[in-house]
């Protein structure tokens, strides 16, 4: 036996998953632990028991890979905690200064992330001529005189043309050597000030990303393994580990694509709606072509507002911990002594679905006094998630359901919206398979002009799929099977000539590893 | 919940979120989106304090009024932020023509961005806002303003853009000054700051729409904290509901430099079963159910989300989104021949004669949804 295996970790709110997939993507092992308030204890015991289930002795030692999701970064933001202090500049002078950095930021975050801010004359107009030539001198003095963790780089309409940040990487590293530095073009798309946010928040998050780089590398190599890390990003990607620690903030929020990207490797189908089930409420989002469907809104951090692209999740307060008559609070953890199945007096969603013949869960029957008002619960879930079913699915009733997590049997077997219900073999542990399974991508966006007139619009478009495809080469996608899954384009108005932003993604599956 | 009309004296921190809500929700669908503006305006009130705001009649008569508004594209400004200094290089080029400087900024459109972000610009003037504008909503075109329906000449435009320059236009007619500042904003990255129609008090009597900052501050606050947002906001609209429903298609197209669109919104819970389509030019312009019109510009028409009755702009319009589609009467200047001339459905290209939203909503029998 040769072939290889590698593993998935999800970090969750409740639980942290973890599971073993060979060459084929099978599952070998699954392990489910709960989630430690520092993380990295949790993301350790996962690990563990999920090596103890191998079958054979010794098979630990053909894992090749390991894939984490984990919230590690967005903790550190939510706790202002083990933050980097960051230079923020802006390039836009005499533009933009209506609204200098990290206005908006809550104080705390602000203090703790802010070593200084200063907008330079600089940026691009929307036809890429300069606002500025680029104030070099003021980049330098800045640079010399804000000492900080890291430098964050944003520089008007820079997702159409990056050269003047790039000259300012250069002229950093020229300076004062080697400092971390984020660019804005290479982490968010058009929207200056969301865009930035993004990009300060990246750079204070390198320390991090390297803390969680360490805290795995020695939780692997302590027991023995040698192994390419990788970790899981908010589209349902992967990244190197090495392109991961530069861009961390694309870590955050990697938990619902996990979950959908592994209901769609475990139930076979690329089109669905999917409902994952946990402890406290049921996350559905939709897969289109395989990926997370995305929301266009904004979204916020810590009370920073940033322009990523998230999975479209609606979630309703229905959970295995959910208390019937107290929605939505959650017994949460404690099922295994609350639930009235389990002995405990508190009559919870488990129990409904076990009085409704869903599942088998639990030590005892339900007792008899509770069936009636079990099943009107049953009944009102029920019509919670039609509703939800139907809010998602934009009105096609023609895919299946795909039920996941580890509450998936709270689901009816027939949910109307839904051509049919899948519940995949260890849908418990989807959102980890998903880690372990997803591909490495790159994305862009830009914006082209709108219509035909030949060559320039055709040209700009190659282009962003090449620079698309070479930046999922980068997060370690093989080039050889690289292809732009995604490519949209949203109309602008009042422009001279009209004109749209161009949105490419590449995505490929990870390159093989060298022997 | 008392509905008196709360006395607005000044605009603060905590005002701008409420005004920026009724902005949006009085964008109808265009109008820009109002964060920007709204974080600028936050930004500008903690440094220079808050905003005085005034009626008319608190202003001399030979005060003069510069209504100032952003130009160009939305996703422009939002990237191109604009500079911390474009008002006051409009002022001083106003002070150096008239020999006075300007006693009160007015929002040109209170629908979307440009309702929110005077409150900035008034804040870096150090001057009072006025409660009013020139549009009572969003509309795309220069001209489409309360001045020129009142006859008022259109025969000075000032711009700058983020770079410095300062135009100084005097244009023939209204329909010039539009396509002269379109021009110049093309030529300044396609955002540039804008002043036009600059009037003494005396001659805003009649010539703008009163009292729609302190109406869209009040619009935005009617929602906050309501159990039924979405009742909350048609009953302080006055609104008609249109329908409640899934956005089930939207087709889009850029012509002219407008983003033009149909959306179609399939009726659900009471109103399942009814289709409303709404014909879209940047604004939501005209409302048709089953071949018949139920709103049409210049009537405000807006996009809300169903649960919390944001507005949504149509930018941000999404295939299945929840929405509730509302309609409610527009300034009565805008139903005058020359206002209808302007703004009615014919200048945007649609051959129907106007009727107000509320004369179709009572003909047309209860099933409609209800006028408040």
């Amino acid at each position: 036996m040769s072939t290889t295996l590698r593993v998935g970790i999800d970090v969750g709110g409740t639980n942290t998953d973890a599971v073993v997939l060979d060459d084929d993507d099978r599952v070998v092992a699954a392990a489910k632990r709960p989630t430690s308030p520092d993380v990295t204890e949790g993301l350790r015991a996962a690990l563990d028991a999920v090596l103890a289930a191998l079958p054979e002795p010794g098979m630990e030692k053909r894992v090749k890979r390991v894939m984490l999701g984990t919230t590690h970064a967005t903790n550190a933001i939510l706790e202002r905690r083990a933050l980097g202090r960051v230079a923020v500049l802006r390039l836009g002078a005499p533009a933009t200064t209506s609204v200098p950095p990290l206005s908006e930021w809550p104080d705390d975050l602000r203090d703790t992330v802010a070593a200084g801010a200063a907008i330079v004359r600089g940026g691009y107009f929307v036809d890429g001529s300069e606002i500025a030539p680029l104030d070099e001198d003021a980049v330098r003095k800045f640079a010399a005189t804000t000492p900080a963790d890291a430098i964050a780089v944003t520089g008007v309409f820079s997702p159409a043309g990056a050269d003047q940040e790039n000259r300012v990487a250069e002229i950093i590293r020229a300076e004062i050597g080697d400092v971390p530095v984020s660019l804005s073009h290479e982490i968010g798309s058009l929207g200056l000030l969301e865009r930035e946010n993004a990009t300060v928040l990246n750079a204070a998050l390198y320390g991090v990303a390297r803390d969680v780089t360490a805290a795995l590398h020695e939780a692997l190599r302590s027991r023995g393994l040698e192994v390419e890390t990788y970790f899981a990003q908010n589209d349902g990607t992967l990244m190197a580990v090495d392109y991961a620690a530069r861009y961390p903030v694309l870590t955050i929020g990697s938990g619902p694509a996990n979950s959908l990207r592994g209901a769609a490797y475990l139930s076979g189908v690329t089109d669905a709606i999917v409902a994952d089930v946990g402890g406290t409420s049921t996350d559905l989002g939709v897969l289109v072509g395989g990926f997370p469907r995305e929301s266009a809104a904004a979204v916020e951090i810590g009370g920073v507002t940033t322009n990523f692209r998230m999975p479209d999740i609606l979630s309703i307060a229905l959970g295995g911990g959910t208390i019937v008559g107290a929605e939505p609070r959650s017994v949460g953890y404690r099922i295994g002594t609350e639930a009235l199945v389990f002995g405990g007096s508190t009559p919870t969603m488990t129990d409904a679905a076990v009085a409704a013949g869903r599942g088998t869960v639990g030590t005892r029957p339900v007792p008899e006094e509770w069936r009636e008002r079990l099943a009107r619960a049953v009944r009102a879930a029920d019509e919670a998630v039609a509703d939800a079913v139907d809010r998602v699915a934009l009105g096609r009733a023609d895919r299946p359901l795909v039920a996941v997590g580890g509450g998936a049997f709270l689901l009816a077997d027939r949910v109307p919206g839904a051509r049919e219900v899948i519940r995949p073999a260890h849908a418990e542990v989807a959102n980890a398979v998903g880690a372990a399974i997803a591909l490495a991508s790159g994305r862009l966006e830009t914006i082209v002009p709108a219509s035909g007139a030949g060559n320039p619009r055709a040209r700009l478009i190659d282009k962003a799929k090449e620079e698309a495809a070479a930046r999922a080469v980068a997060a370690g996608a093989d080039p050889a099977t690289v292809q732009i899954v995604e490519l949209s384009e949203i109309p602008l108005s009042y422009l001279p000539e009209p004109a749209v932003r161009l949105h490419v993604k590449a995505a490929g599956p990870l390159a093989r590893q060298a022997g | 919940m008392v509905k008196a009309p709360r006395m607005q004296a000044r605009i603060t921190l905590e005002d701008v979120a409420a005004l920026a809500r009724g902005c949006a929700v009085l964008g109808t669908g265009g109008g820009g989106d109002v964060r920007p503006g709204a974080i600028a305006a936050r930004r500008a009130i903690r440094e220079y304090g808050d905003v005085p705001l005034v009626t008319l009649n608190e202003l001399p008569g030979d005060a003069l009024v510069l209504p100032l508004s952003g130009i160009g594209a939305p996703t422009v400004s939002n990237e191109m932020v604009h500079g911390a200094d474009e008002a006051v290089r409009i002022a001083e080029e106003i002070e150096r023509i008239f020999g006075r400087p300007p006693a009160a900024v007015m929002s040109s459109e209170i629908g979307g961005g440009n309702g929110v972000a005077p409150v900035a610009w008034a804040a870096r003037l150090g001057l009072p806002l006025l409660d009013a504008d020139a549009m009572g909503r969003a509309f795309p075109e220069v001209q489409m303003v309360s001045m020129y329906v009142a006859g008022i000449p259109a025969n000075l435009v000032v711009m700058t853009d983020v770079v410095g320059n300062v135009v100084t236009i005097r244009p023939i007619d209204g329909l010039w000054s539009e396509r002269v500042a379109r021009a110049v904003c093309v030529a300044a990255g396609s955002s540039a700051l804008m002043a036009d129609y600059v009037l003494t008090a005396r001659e805003c009597a009649g010539a703008v729409i009163e009292g729609t900052v302190s109406r869209a501050i009040a619009v935005g606050r009617a929602t906050e904290g309501a159990a039924d947002p979405l009742a909350a906001l048609t009953a302080e609209l006055g609104a008609v509901r249109l329908i409640t429903g899934k956005l089930a298609d939207l087709e889009r197209r850029t012509t002219g430099g407008f983003a033009r669109g149909t959306a179609t919104i399939e009726g659900t819970g009471d109103d399942r079963g009814r289709t409303l389509t709404l014909e879209i030019q940047n604004e939501n312009l005209v409302a048709v159910e089953d071949g018949r019109v139920r709103a049409m510009v210049p009537d405000l028409i807006t996009v809300v989300d169903t649960q919390t009755a944001t507005a949504i702009q149509t930018e941000g319009l999404r295939y299945g989104q929840r929405v509730t589609v509302l309609a409610w009467p527009c300034d009565p200047l805008w139903r005058t021949p020359k206002g209808l001339e302007t703004a009615g459905p014919r200048a945007f290209g649609y051959d129907m004669d106007y009727l107000p939203v509320e004369e179709i909503a009572s003909s047309s029998g209860p099933t409609s949804g209800e006028a408040a």
